[in-house]
């Protein structure tokens, strides 16, 4: 058996405490992994098996060399590697996704959008009730520890703040023009389960859910949508649900408007009518032509191209365009690239598994010649509609539109010298 | 030979038969999935309770029962005036929202929303974008004044509502809103409000 040529510091320890082979000097894992150090002592097992001390003259530590120097050892909590920074953007009461730095489908968890109307509230699990009163037959209270022994389900959706568009300037990124999207895997229990243990009355056709922050946040939702899809969840991406996700527990209506899906839920009244709420009326609604649009629930589908995208530098040659497409009403069926400014469109290749209500990943092989254009991405859904233009939703709503609910096309310009801007519309 | 032979058929016999139990198994997982939007999709049928967390106490729901419908479902006992509104909303709310009175240089930065509008403005706010008069009540009793949510009492909540409703000129100076009187208020934006109805297809609306 030859030497080997690390020392595990793991079987080090526990053959430490076996054997005691070190007679004097302990070896501190700092000083074995180098700093200052070029002579240190450190641990060997011989050709025998046998540990034994040997002082092993260092030459200078070449940083720059991982085959030359031993690593930190396992961590209780790992961290990117120092060389990755994908940070959310954020404002007084939102931050927006790094999607150009995201290679599929999935956000991670610290990098999902936030956003908040009273800020993020600090909530002891143990001491946070959730409520479910008004039109059951059993008014009743869970503690999350409740909740946890009903019947589980996972889920993967996206999720999309309704106020996700922003344009302006050629020099936007992926983040900062669609960033209020986000997409996990959820775990927690059917909404239609807490319905039925409460005995949700038949004439019950809306509920109200309420927040546990200071803006005690609360919206209606129709009581068919609770017992269609609607979850409860508590945790997301395998771990407890992030507190600016709505730890200990959010709702979760999957394809439908982030501001619908209540964080930090504590309540839930049934009702016959809904109670028309701020963010119900004066917010997330818009007008359409001489009226103003209310209950926009569902999430229109959507595509974006993250790469090539501002500010990245093309080169020519072969260029694999990729993004992400979705649909609050379903699973998208397709994605189609034009790369000569939408005067011919081809499918793009989508990445399997396509779920229901969920970011899907796309990608279309691409040559650029060197020549000055732009590029295009728009979704198709399942109920067979696409991903309209500007222009088509300004048709079809009037010239008065605002940020709500809008979801155009994006498209990127490719410059001559290879650089990406992004296509804005005053 | 022939034992090698025999060996090999009973090996093929297992595989067929682990065959057949997984298509099975396969298909009755099918069967199970199909199920699963009803009750049970194991073995075992759900219960019709779970018998897991505790019934609601009367007080509990009445500590956190806050909301109020457009139909005035929820506003409670009390009353206030436009009068008592205005003496409220200049010690705690004008901070960020400016006065209501003067009128601001049209470069103001607030730290909040502009709270007045008129059929003229283009700023959407109470006078001309919200439908219900109820919902004014609703929220700042929920989430005002921003610094110190909840902190009004209900008859401070009736009295700066209808303080920000005259300033809309919505009601008259010497209003007084109660329980019967704020649903009563019929909002100019309430006839624009339509719900959508869309259902996804191809049309863009
Ligand atoms: C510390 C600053 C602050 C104070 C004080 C304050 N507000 Fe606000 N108010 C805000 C902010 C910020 C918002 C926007 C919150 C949001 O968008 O979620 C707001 C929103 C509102 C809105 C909704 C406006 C809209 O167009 O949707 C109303 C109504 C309102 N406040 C009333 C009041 C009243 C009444 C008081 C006094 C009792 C008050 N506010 C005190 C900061 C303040």
């Amino acid at each position: 058996m030859a030497a080997p040529k690390y020392v595990d510091m793991e079987s080090q320890d526990n053959k430490a405490k076996e054997d005691q082979p070190f007679t004097h000097k302990k070896i501190s894992r700092r000083l074995l992994l180098g700093g200052a150090a070029t002579t240190a002592i450190v641990a060997m097992q011989s050709s025998l098996g046998k540990w034994i001390q040997v002082s092993a003259q260092q030459p200078l530590l070449k940083i720059d060399d991982p085959t030359k120097r031993i690593g930190p050892g396992p961590s209780v909590a790992g961290k990117r590697s120092p060389f990755e920074h994908p940070v959310r953007i954020k404002s007084d009461t939102s931050s927006r996704t790094p999607l150009q730095d995201l290679y599929s489908s999935l956000t991670p968890s610290d990098l999902h959008y936030e956003r908040h109307h009273a800020g993020v509230p600090l909530i002891d699990p143990e001491k946070h009730e959730l409520l479910i009163h008004g039109m059951v037959d059993n008014p009743m209270v869970f503690k999350l520890t409740d909740l946890k022994r009903f019947p589980s389900v996972t889920r993967t959706c996206f999720l999309e703040c309704s106020g996700n568009f922003r344009s302006g300037k050629e020099t936007m990124n992926p983040q900062e023009i669609c960033g209020l999207t986000s997409q996990s895997e959820w775990t927690g229990l059917m909404l239609s389960t807490l319905f039925r243990e409460a005995g949700v009355q038949p004439k019950a056709t809306w509920f109200l859910a309420e927040g546990s922050d200071a803006a005690v946040m609360t919206r209606s939702i129709p009581v068919k949508k609770g017992f269609d899809d609607a979850m409860i969840v508590y945790a997301q991406n395998g771990e407890a649900i992030r507190p600016e996700q709505g730890y200990p527990m959010r709702l979760l209506l999957p394809g439908w408007e982030g501001n619908t899906c209540i964080k930090w839920l504590r309540r839930l009244e049934l009702s016959d009518a809904p109670f028309m709420t701020r963010e119900e009326t004066s917010k997330y609604t818009y007008p359409v032509k001489d009226r103003i649009r209310q209950f926009s629930f569902e999430m229109d589908a959507r595509s974006i191209i993250t790469y090539p995208a501002y500010p990245n530098q093309l080169e020519r040659g072969w260029v694999e365009i990729r993004g992400i497409a979705w649909s609050g009403r379903g699973k998208v069926v397709q994605v189609e690239v034009s790369t000569d400014a939408g005067k011919t469109w081809n499918a793009a290749r989508l990445q399997e598994p396509v779920l229901d209500k969920a970011h899907t990943y796309f990608r279309y092989l691409w040559q650029w010649k060197g020549d000055e254009t732009e590029i295009m991405s728009r979704a198709i859904d399942e109920t067979n509609y696409t991903q309209p233009t500007l222009q088509q939703l300004i048709d079809a709503r009037g010239s008065q539109i605002n940020g709500y609910h809008m979801n155009p096309i994006t498209a990127w310009q490719i410059k001559r010298d290879g650089r990406v801007l992004f296509k804005y519309i005053n | 030979m022939p034992k090698r032979f025999n060996i090999g058929n009973t090996f093929l016999a297992i595989a067929l038969g682990l065959c057949v139990i997984v298509i099975l198994g396969a298909y009755n997982n099918k069967l199970a999935t199909v199920n699963v939007s009803g009750f049970g999709a194991d073995t075992t049928q759900w219960p019709t309770s779970f018998g897991f967390g505790k019934p609601a106490t009367q007080q509990q729901i009445m500590a956190w029962d806050i909301d109020v419908r457009s139909d005035g479902l929820g506003l409670p006992p009390g009353s206030g005036t436009v009068v008592q509104g205005r003496v409220i909303y200049n010690t705690k709310c004008m901070a960020c929202h400016g006065s209501l009175e003067k009128a601001l240089p049209p470069d103001a930065k607030l730290p909040a929303p502009v709270l007045v509008s008129d059929s003229t403005s283009k700023v959407k706010a109470i006078g001309n974008y919200w439908p219900y008069a109820s919902t004014v009540f609703d929220y700042i009793r929920r989430a005002m004044p921003y610094n110190l949510p909840g902190s009004l009492t209900d008859n401070e909540v009736y009295s700066v509502t209808a303080y920000l409703l005259n300033a809309n000129k919505i009601i008259k100076a010497d209003a007084m809103l109660d329980a019967k009187s704020l649903p009563q208020i019929v909002m100019p934006a309430q006839q624009l409000f339509i719900n959508d109805d869309r259902h996804g297809g191809p049309e863009v609306r």
